[in-house]
């Protein structure tokens, strides 16, 4: 039994609506799509929607007050707001380097958060 | 962000570049690489980087760097070339004006005001965003009308948050970007209105801003009024019709504390007007030769004060051109003038630069009026390339090079993007 479900493709400003016929997690067909970078897309965005995380985190000692952090890699969809929500509770020192991890294997998801720029002292 | 901390400010340099953002980071390096021994970089914020250092997303250095960044990443790898290029910066100052014979005048916070002798100079101001005064919404004036780029600063560099229920009129990427921005910071967005038919940022962004949050977008609308005494109470908003005027009748309540508008922005051209140089009236930012050089003598102009990029790699690429053009002028390097004009022809809204030569090989940026998809790009009748699709949203690049414009000998070259089925075979 295949459901269909809809998707828009981000990989470029076409912005093709995806249908997406799919036995659960299997995608089955697709249809919809102007070029094959949309079949890829609607595979991974049915199966398991990640999303790059950018937020800040309170630091201390600095010139500013918050220091900008990505994950490392994409996290799945759904943990994103717990993401940030985590990252609010932390309380960091300067100085940071860019690249140094502020939050390892964050909700054991296996994906780091960085910083994504140097904040020296104050 | 190291500065410079002579005791005194050298009042001549080869170059000077106005704006120390992804344009003049790019031209200062431009301008070294071009020729120029003394370079200086004035910028008005406490560090340089501009509006990258706000932008904490992705979507950054993916063609000039080939790995996708963020912005405060992409400033510190170009700050990091900026020093190794030893170039002067210097930042909390502000340039005031620049004269006819190149000298520019600085306010800053730790030489006071001076004057600085330039062989050339860079504007490189970058934009500003349209505010609420400029579509005159009408309406009380109450505190908590902003511009998303404000907000922006806010919420990622100083730690605010500028309200708890944010409405926000403009689906440009910097109000779609706000919107998630919001929601993670704690917020909550009650809609995103944007008065043409489609959204105008990135389905990317319509995508993992909105849709990921259940933000609504209503399309074919726009706000109508402001209420609120002290702050924000509420926004009267109403679609629109064909002609894009409000149907009062249709038009309904919001309950927000906040209202943040992303319409646009408009190049920082002050200097460019006092410097008298020549304005394009479509992009509203210097006219410039195929080297970035104004009207005027040895004066320079890139980035989004000349026109309004949506990448900011191509804002760097631009602008080292720019830098080199400026190095090279400075050191008594000129190259040959232009010998074709640009002019933008059917279904092309601007195109810079505005002159190129048939010596060298040549990046033109192009923005059109109107979605096609599949068409086809001509430079009079010299050159055709076909085109998957053109949006108004997308700046398309075209590289020009000499070996198009061998049987071309007129001195004005039209350039048009025209549907597929218009051509010939």
């Amino acid at each position: 039994m295949s459901e269909t479900s809809h998707y828009l493709c981000v990989n470029c400003p076409l912005g093709c609506r995806l249908e997406v016929d799919a036995d659960g997690r299997d995608v089955v067909e697709v249809r919809g799509n102007a070029c094959k970078r949309g079949v890829e897309f609607a595979r991974q965005e049915h199966a398991d929607p990640r999303r790059m995380v950018t937020t800040t985190v309170a630091i201390r000692g600095a010139p500013l007050p918050r220091l900008p952090v990505a994950t490392a890699k994409a996290l799945p969809k759904d943990r994103v707001v717990d993401l940030c929500r985590a990252l609010h509770q932390l309380r960091l020192e300067a100085p940071v380097a860019i690249g140094d991890v502020v939050m390892a294997d964050a909700l054991g998801t296996g994906v780091d958060v960085v910083a994504t720029r140097s904040l020296g002292r104050a | 962000m190291p500065d410079l901390h002579p005791w005194e400010l050298p009042r001549r340099y080869d170059v000077v570049v106005v704006g120390g953002g992804p344009a003049g980071m790019a031209a200062a390096v431009g301008a070294r690489e071009g020729g120029a021994e003394r370079v200086l970089m004035v910028d008005r914020e406490h560090e340089a980087g501009g509006i990258l250092q706000q932008c904490i997303h992705h979507g950054f250095g993916l063609h000039h760097f080939k790995e996708e960044l963020t912005g405060p990443g992409y400033a510190q790898r170009y700050l990091e070339q900026v020093l190794e290029h030893e170039i002067d910066v210097l930042t909390d100052a502000y340039v005031l004006d620049v004269d006819e014979a190149r000298s520019v005048s600085v306010l800053s916070g730790r030489y006071g005001r001076v004057s600085v002798d330039a062989g050339a100079v860079v504007l490189a101001m970058g934009a500003r965003e349209r505010t609420r005064e400029a579509i005159r919404i009408p309406g009380t004036r109450p505190s908590g009308v902003m511009t998303a780029g404000f907000a922006q600063k806010l919420v990622n560099m100083a730690g605010y948050l500028p309200g708890k229920r944010v409405a926000i009129l403009g689906s440009g990427d910097i109000g779609l970007i706000m919107a998630r921005r919001l929601v993670l910071e704690g917020a909550e967005v009650v809609g995103v209105f944007e008065l043409m038919p489609h959204a105008n940022g990135l389905t990317r962004n319509v995508v993992q801003c909105l849709h990921d949050f259940d933000i609504p977008l209503h399309l074919s609308t726009t706000v109508v009024r402001i209420h609120g005494g002290d702050r924000v109470e509420r926004v009267t908003v109403a679609p629109v019709d064909e002609a894009l005027r409000p149907r009062l009748d249709q038009a309904w309540d919001v309950e927000c504390d906040t209202l943040l508008v992303s319409i646009g922005l408009i190049p920082d051209n002050e200097l460019a007007r006092t410097l008298g140089v020549r304005l394009d009236p479509v992009t509203t930012g210097p006219v410039v030769s195929s080297t970035m050089e104004t009207t005027r003598d040895g004066i320079f102009a890139c980035g989004n004060t000349v026109h309004i990029h949506d990448l900011v790699d191509w804002v760097s690429q631009e602008s080292h051109l720019a830098g080199e053009g400026a190095g090279a002028y400075a050191v008594g390097r000129r190259s040959g003038h232009d010998n074709v004009s640009l002019v933008p022809g059917t279904n092309v809204r601007t195109c810079v630069p505005h002159t190129i030569t048939t010596e060298r090989e040549h990046t033109v940026y192009l923005r059109v009026t109107k979605s096609i998809t599949p068409c086809t790009l001509r430079l009079g009748d010299v050159y055709e390339r076909p085109l998957r699709y053109v949006v108004p949203g997308e700046m398309v690049t075209v590289k020009v090079r000499p070996r198009f414009l061998e049987s071309f000998h007129g001195g004005a070259l039209r350039v048009d993007v025209v549907p597929r089925e218009e051509t010939e075979a």
